[in-house]
């Protein structure tokens, strides 16, 4: 291809060259940056006496989890621990995201609120918890809210069914029988159902200019069942103190877990309400003006027309939030709630395995963060603009 | 970032509302909206009301000043202050000197919310629980502000070079100020080990911030470049890094990085810390710049080649230029996340402004007292990020002054 003028031109000028070599060095420097740390590394790990390898997570693990969704004792072996660990962390990211989704909407639509007091409280709740350090704010839970709580003794007592003292938090909680999965099973399906009818009340008001009114009752009623299921079918333990400091039924969260919780679901939250208000902002005027001189009542309109368009730009950016809740998670360290990080610490310091351990981290981490992209990415597919 | 009506658009209002107005148009527009004032009213009130009785009757506020050159320089030896007073005073000059010199076309420098602001900053320094030397010194910093600000501005008008000269004089003394606080060279040494309080979260926030900055924008460059092997070598960094957490790649530069350097080698402590800080901002930084680089038309590029400039010609002085002042918000927002990460560095087992009040609440005379400290803390770190957003949007609209 090459023409006799490009001949001519001098080698230090010519494009191509400078692509291939700065792509060449790029490629050198890296593997030589490589080669010196991975030959340090084997020296290193040579002279403590180490072999780089995962098969010490078969041997017994010998320290004990504070809390674990599965019995778990010393003996066990690591990878138990680390699995311990990793469903912990599970646990207070999908509780967190539920959360603090609901928080941040809630503070997000407060800030376009008619009354000026809750605009102002959005909008000082957001400037606080964003210009305030996560951690401080986890020390301030843990240390200053949650071991504030009286003695079990004098425990504290809210609406007759949760208990808060320093030995933990119980909340109602449904009792684990057969009759709860099979009302769960019945919830899901009419929720299935309930979205069908939905999606065919919204299209019957679209294209045929339908009241919607018979769904509507359809819709109502299946909400009624639901709720009268949830509070009568699911068997709720009220949690009960039986004598002074005894509590008994429900559910009893630790204070570790209820700090983090808490630290994670504000902090969080804060960020999604400016996500959810630069959303509905970025939705322009005309749509408003549109949708209303349409005819469509203002519910309508935020729920058919600027609703949808803001999710477009809301849900990319709270993919990136919750990623955010998860790594944050690990800060739960720091007061003692064992998650995946802090059962890893223990297990470096107990091996002196750094490398493994942060291997092991690095794909619980990673994994975690790729299942929240996938699922966010398929419903953001939902919402995006489907373009002909 | 800012916080605005959506109405931001619509012509302003130009009827004046009375106090019977505003409140009916904004507290009590229907009767919904009238019970919820009603009720928020209630929460806050009780809420205040508890405030107010706990800081005055149940906080023991003691613990502040009587640890507070704790919380300011940790277990920095008393006898070597004078040198963190010296460097105080460099830097509340130089801020003072740039903030005239910035400011040397407004046509009144000490306008009234300024002079107001000044009046209060010294009643706050006077009334600090401080011996009284210290309080003098505080005072000596308004006054060098005041005056730094006065002398740039008369300098500036003459000089209009200035400028550069002032950006040199910053980098000049981040070395002086790191001199005079370790010591060496005429100084006696201070271990970095007693570093310290709001002082070392600042000097690891700030480097941490000045080395992060280029490592970002040669990130966010080579994901964008076009040769396929930096590209590559890019995206595996900017991910791998974002995908976990900050507090394993703060142990990971604690524990790893001795394993990964030849035996004999040792790095400092806080060291480490800043390389780790560094390396994890880096990738985020990355994408910020990214963001600005994509919304760069493809036409400033082309215009660029046939106006004959090379690539690095065409990076550094078209397209980059434009990406940076796009992505100010964003950058700045993560400088802010920076700063806020600073506190990680208490978990790694520096005594930073948490990690010290973690050692001071660790002291039996001072058990229990959380809720005070943390409150003060918070309060530190809340002014620092506010004034960085604040700062950011100011710098925003001026760069913009001139499209809009």
């Amino acid at each position: 291809m090459t023409s006799p003028s490009d001949q001519k031109i001098p080698l230090w000028r010519d494009e191509r060259f400078w692509r291939i070599l700065l792509q060449a060095l790029a490629v050198v420097g890296v593997i030589i940056a490589i080669l010196i740390f991975a030959g340090n590394l084997s020296r290193n790990m040579q002279q403590r006496g180490i072999q780089f390898g995962f098969a010490f997570l078969r041997n017994p693990a010998g320290f004990s989890i504070g809390e674990t969704l599965f019995p778990f004792l010393p003996n066990e072996p690591y990878f138990k621990a680390l699995l311990a660990g990793i469903l912990n962390t599970i646990r207070v990211l999908l509780v967190g995201i539920v959360l603090t989704t609901i928080l941040g909407s809630a503070a997000g639509i407060a800030s376009f609120s008619e009354n000026w007091l809750l605009r102002q409280i959005s909008r000082v709740y957001v400037e606080i918890v964003r210009n305030t350090p996560l951690l401080l704010q986890l020390f301030f839970w843990y240390f200053a809210v949650f071991f504030g709580l009286p003695a079990p003794q004098n425990q504290l007592e809210w609406f007759g069914s949760m208990y808060l003292s320093k030995a933990g938090v119980s909340i109602p909680w449904p009792q684990n029988t057969p009759y709860l999965w099979m009302w769960l099973a019945v919830l899901l399906v009419g929720a299935i159902a309930a979205l069908f009818v939905w999606r065919q009340r919204v299209k019957l008001m679209v294209e045929q200019g339908a009241s919607g009114r018979s769904q509507l009752t359809t819709l109502i009623a299946m909400g009624v069942i639901a709720l009268l299921i949830v509070l009568f079918g699911l068997g709720w333990q009220i949690p009960e103190s039986t004598a002074p400091g005894l509590v008994q039924g429900g559910l009893r969260l630790t204070l570790e877990f209820s700090a983090l919780l808490a630290g994670l679901v504000f902090y969080t939250g804060g960020f999604i309400a400016e996500i959810v208000r630069a959303g509905i902002q970025s939705v322009s005027k005309g749509q408003w003006e549109a949708a209303r001189s349409l005819g469509l009542q203002s519910g309508l309109v935020m729920r058919l027309v600027v609703f949808p368009q803001a999710l477009r730009v809301i849900l990319p950016a709270l993919n990136s939030q919750y990623q955010n809740l998860a790594k944050n998670s690990s800060l739960g360290f720091a007061i003692a709630y064992p998650e995946v990080y802090s059962v890893a610490n223990t297990t470096y310091n107990q091996t002196g395995r750094p490398v493994e351990v942060f291997l092991l981290l690095m794909a619980a981490f990673l994994l975690i963060n790729l299942v929240i992209t996938i699922v966010m990415n398929q419903l953001n597919r939902s919402v995006q603009l489907k373009e002909r | 970032m800012t916080t605005t009506t959506p109405t931001s658009s619509a012509p302003p209002d130009i009827v004046q509302l009375g106090p019977i107005a505003w409140l009916h148009k904004n507290l009590f527009s229907s009767w919904s909206n009238s019970i919820l004032t009603i009720v928020i009213v209630a929460l806050l009130l009780n809420f205040l009301r508890g405030f107010v009785v706990w800081v005055t009757t149940t906080a023991q506020w003691e613990v502040i000043p009587l640890n507070l050159p704790r919380f300011m320089v940790g277990l920095y030896p008393a006898n070597q202050y004078w040198r963190i007073w010296i460097a105080f005073g460099i830097i509340t000059a130089l801020a003072g000197l740039s903030w005239g010199v910035l400011a040397r076309q407004t046509a009144k420098l000490f306008s009234l919310p300024v002079l107001i602001g000044i009046g209060a900053s010294c009643v706050f320094m006077a009334l600090v629980p401080v011996p009284p030397l210290y309080r003098l010194m505080l005072l000596a910093g308004v006054a060098l502000v005041v005056a730094g600000a006065w002398v740039g501005r008369q300098a500036g008008r003459k000089l209009p070079a200035l400028g550069r000269w002032v950006s040199l004089a910053w980098f000049v003394s981040f070395f002086v100020v790191l001199w005079l606080i370790g010591g060496g060279l005429f100084l006696r040494n201070v271990s970095s080990n007693d570093w310290g309080g709001l002082m070392l979260t600042l000097i690891a926030a700030i480097v941490s911030i000045v080395l992060c900055f280029p490592a970002g924008v040669v990130l966010a460059l080579g994901r964008q470049s076009s040769l396929p092997v930096v590209r590559w070598f890019s995206v595996l960094y900017i991910e791998l890094i974002r995908g976990i957490p900050l507090i394993a790649i703060l142990f990971m530069g604690q524990v790893m990085l001795p394993l990964f350097l030849s035996p004999g080698a040792r790095v400092d402590r806080i060291l480490r810390a800043i390389v780790g800080l560094t390396l994890f901002s880096a990738a985020y930084l990355a994408e910020n710049v990214r963001g600005g680089l994509q919304a760069i038309p493809r036409g400033q590029t082309e215009a660029a080649n046939a106006l004959g400039l090379n690539t690095p010609l065409t990076v550094g002085l078209v397209v980059l230029p434009q990406a940076l002042k796009i992505s100010i918000p964003a950058i700045v927002g993560q400088f802010i996340s920076l700063f806020q990460d600073t506190t990680l560095l208490a978990v790694v087992g520096l005594v930073e402004l948490l990690g010290i009040s973690r050692s001071i609440l660790a002291n039996p005379q001072f058990l229990g007292r959380y809720a005070e400290v943390y409150l003060f803390i918070g309060i530190i770190y809340w002014v620092f990020c506010y004034t960085m957003s604040i700062a950011s949007r100011r710098l925003e609209r001026q760069l913009n002054a001139g499209q809009r």
